[in-house]
């Protein structure tokens, strides 16, 4: 016995001998290793592969730190990274659209910033929609990597084959319905318009409406301009403007774009926004024409919401410095100009905006748009940017979705809608800790 | 120099690993035995029971107990906060939320009006879905089980669907049933008008009972068909030789003598209907509106989907419906026994 136990020790540790071996050598490599930065990335569209090519730059630059671009679908980050941040987990930087429901996981990178001023200077209008209720009041909580504006695409050729004129710059809703409708049945188009199923696409046309949203730091949904917004959505899709193929297709809070049919013509009007162009330049490419046009008007305003996705640091992170110079390095002006370029995306640096930026593109739709795009900006409602920038606005988003769904497919009255919106705000501010009434 | 024939040298190379692991088996057994031998002098004969089954038990605690445990928690907490030690403890508040309704048929009255119309539409689901599954699943199984040419060949084609992922499932229909797929282009084609078949709340709801039952029939008919080849053949020849019809056949020799494994299919089939979430949620996301929202999804919308998760209520409405499947499945575990003492 006393052999045969020699022998299976014998063998033990001649197979534990290269493991050995290998764990020294893993220790030696650990110790000259860079430190580890990792991102979830999402993308609209060529924008992971720009930033990943302006990181290999940064880490050139900066060996001692590797950047993980770690890229995933869009609904990872709204569904799974707020559960992995509310349980100390996630990456150590991260590409949110809900800037400010996420906030009380940011990392203030203030005090780890080489040149903090620089971000005051250059990104003023856009640092208060990261920053937490409870946090530092001129804390520095991320940069956006892309200012995005809601607004409609029109497919002009559709229009021209109709042999209708594009309604003004300062039509109304009314306008842009009845002649998107048109052209439609004139050409055979099944969707004359079409909304990304998305709260924030439906604020712009309510704001414009003459819809408020907020009261101070409450929520106040309900008003005569919100309630003109949202009959606008349920007539529309009783007369056959809006198609229930789109927006009724699905249930709850689901998300739900037209990108694909409008890249099949089969859309005459569709709103949506400026982060789509670089998408539309490829799938459309010389098929059709098309470009943005100016926000339709409403008794208050022409206006349509601000947004976009912010680069945020995440209060987690072990490594803050190293994440501080990831952030500084793509908020550099020359890197974000850049990346901006080549995203086609509208920039959040004041600099660059009035500079004016010399996007990488031939393609006469998307250039048309971004020009259009930028004017839009300077028109856009204080009360949208307001909105933009309230931390609880995804609640609102969420109840009016959900709600006047049930209304366009006929399971309960507007009225009865807008109560239940009002119940959900409730519930919503309630799980967070805050009584309404 | 010898030369070995290949066969030969690989039934050498087989005999000496099987001698190494032979000896190696051996050499370990006997290492274990002395710390066994210590563990068993100290617990008895009969605790070395719990001492072999205590690493199954240690998985089943952390990967199912727990979240039992946590899951009830959550149903008794609020907040949309994930971690427990930031969860204020609120009693049943997530369960009267849920349960406050004037009128538990007029959804509009409750409280928690998308649970309702979820229940309400589950209701009708299984409903519908056990019945067409069990009675289609029947007719197959009976058909299946004659004489019948290619018979292996129509046994794989009804259990193919059993095989597919559910996604694959509700995107190969929705690729027919879609605005501008299959369906509505063969209408078009035949000079018929195209029908908005996710669109309309009772198509939609039409639809999502057939793909149900056509994706998972196959698994209900294999279990009928078992039960068919039990019957004794004698006794359909018993009852040939004395001229009974065919119908009489079926009622009272097929049906009386398959009825515990009907009864086990209908159980069977009762329990996936309720749990009826991946399939029909590609399908059609829960719309148009609520039409196809059911339970499960209620459940993973209400915790996950929302930007605010409302855990505390999703977790309650878990454990709602639990009590429904663990009802369902004692039923069944009593059918089973019954069937096994008759």
């Amino acid at each position: 016995m006393f052999k045969q136990l020699k022998t299976i020790t014998g063998g033990l540790m001649a197979l534990c001998m290269p493991v050995a071996a290998m764990m020294a050598a893993t220790n030696t490599a650990k110790a000259a290793d860079p430190t580890e930065v990792r991102i979830m990335w999402y993308s609209d569209g060529n924008e992971g592969d720009v930033m990943r090519d302006l990181l290999d730059r940064f880490e050139k630059q900066n060996p001692d730190i590797k950047v993980m671009l770690d890229r995933v679908p869009y609904k990872t980050v709204v569904e799974q990274l707020p559960a992995l941040l509310d349980s100390g987990q996630g990456p150590d930087l991260a590409r949110v659209t809900d800037l400010g429901g996420l906030s009380r996981h940011y990392l203030d990178l203030r005090p780890h910033l080489k040149n903090a001023k620089y971000f005051d200077d250059n990104f003023a209008s856009s640092l208060p929609w990261f920053r937490p209720a409870t946090g530092n009041k001129d804390g520095i909580y991320g940069v956006m990597s892309q200012l995005a504006l809601t607004l409609p695409l029109v497919n002009t050729t559709l229009f021209q084959q109709a042999g209708i004129p594009l309604p003004g710059p300062k039509a109304t809703w009314d306008d842009w319905a009845k002649a998107s409708k048109a052209v439609a049945d004139k050409v055979k188009a099944p969707y004359p318009m079409a909304f990304d199923r998305s709260g924030h696409r439906i604020s712009g046309m309510s704001i414009s409406m003459g819809g408020k949203f907020i009261d101070g730091d409450k929520p106040a949904l309900v008003d005569a301009g919100f309630k003109s917004g949202m009959k606008n959505l349920v007539d529309w899709h009783a007369n056959g403007t809006m198609s229930k193929a789109l927006w009724g297709s699905v249930g709850g809070t689901t998300y739900r774009g037209a990108t694909e049919e409008f890249a099949n013509a089969q859309v005459v009007f569709y709103m949506s926004g400026t982060w789509q162009f670089t998408q539309f330049a490829k799938t459309v490419a010389k098929n059709f024409e098309w470009q943005a046009v100016a926000n339709p008007c409403g008794p208050a305003a022409c206006t349509g919401m601000p947004g976009g996705a912010a680069l945020v640091p995440i209060k987690a992170t072990k490594n803050p410095q190293a994440v501080a110079r990831v952030v500084e390095y793509f908020a550099s002006e020359p890197v974000y100009e850049e990346y901006h370029a080549r995203t086609l995306f509208l920039p959040a640096h004041a600099g660059l905006a009035k500079k004016g930026i010399n996007y990488v593109t031939d393609d006469a739709n998307v250039k048309k748009s971004l020009a259009i795009a930028v004017e839009q900006v300077a028109q856009t409602s204080p009360i949208a940017f307001k909105f933009q920038g309230y931390e609880h606005n995804r609640i609102l988003f969420n109840a009016m979705i959900s709600r006047v769904n049930q209304a366009i497919s006929g399971e309960m009255s507007l009225d009865d809608a807008y109560t239940r919106m009002q119940a959900d705000i409730v519930e919503g501010f309630a799980a967070k800790g805050i009584k309404l009434q | 120099m010898t030369h070995h024939a290949p066969d030969q040298d690989s039934r050498t190379l087989s005999a000496h690993f099987a001698r190494g692991f032979g000896l190696a088996y051996t050499g370990l057994m006997r290492a274990l035995e002395p710390p066994f031998a210590a563990i068993q002098k100290r617990v008895g004969i009969k605790g070395m029971a719990y001492v072999f089954v205590a690493p199954n038990m240690i998985i089943f605690s952390v990967f199912v107990a727990l979240p039992m445990i946590l899951n009830i928690w959550y149903a008794l907490t609020g907040s949309n906060r994930l971690m427990i030690g930031e969860r204020p403890f609120v009693g049943l508040d997530n369960f009267s939320a849920l349960l406050d309704c004037k009128d538990y048929l007029d959804v509009n009255s409750c409280k928690q009006d998308r649970f309702w119309r979820a229940v309400h539409n589950s209701v009708l689901f299984v409903a519908l879905q056990v019945t067409a599954m069990v009675a289609l699943s029947l007719v197959t199984a009976l058909i299946l089980n004659g004489k019948l040419r290619a018979r292996g060949f129509f046994r794989a084609v009804f259990f193919f669907p059993v095989l597919l992922s559910p996604v694959v499932v509700a995107l190969i229909w929705k690729w027919i049933l879609q605005r501008d797929g299959l369906l509505n282009a063969l209408l078009l084609s035949s000079g018929g008008e195209r029908v908005a078949f996710l669109h309309d709340a009772s198509w939609s709801f039409f639809w999502t009972v057939f793909v149900s039952v056509w994706a998972h029939m196959g698994f209900y008919a294999l279990i009928l068909l078992a039960g068919l080849q039990a019957i004794p053949a004698d006794l359909y020849e018993a009852a040939e030789m004395d001229g009974t019809p065919k119908w009489r056949v079926f009622w009272r020799i097929t049906v009386p003598l398959l009825l515990p494994t009907l009864l086990v299919v209908v159980i069977l089939s009762l329990i996936r209907a309720v749990q009826a979430f991946d399939e029909i949620y590609v399908l059609t996301g829960g719309g148009p509106g609520t039409a196809t929202q059911f339970i499960v999804q209620y459940i993973y919308e209400t915790a996950f989907a929302n930007q605010v998760h409302l855990l505390g209520l999703a977790a309650a409405a878990s454990l709602l419906v639990a009590v429904v499947l663990m009802v369902l499945t004692l039923l069944q575990l009593r059918i089973s026994y019954h069937g096994k003492t008759s």
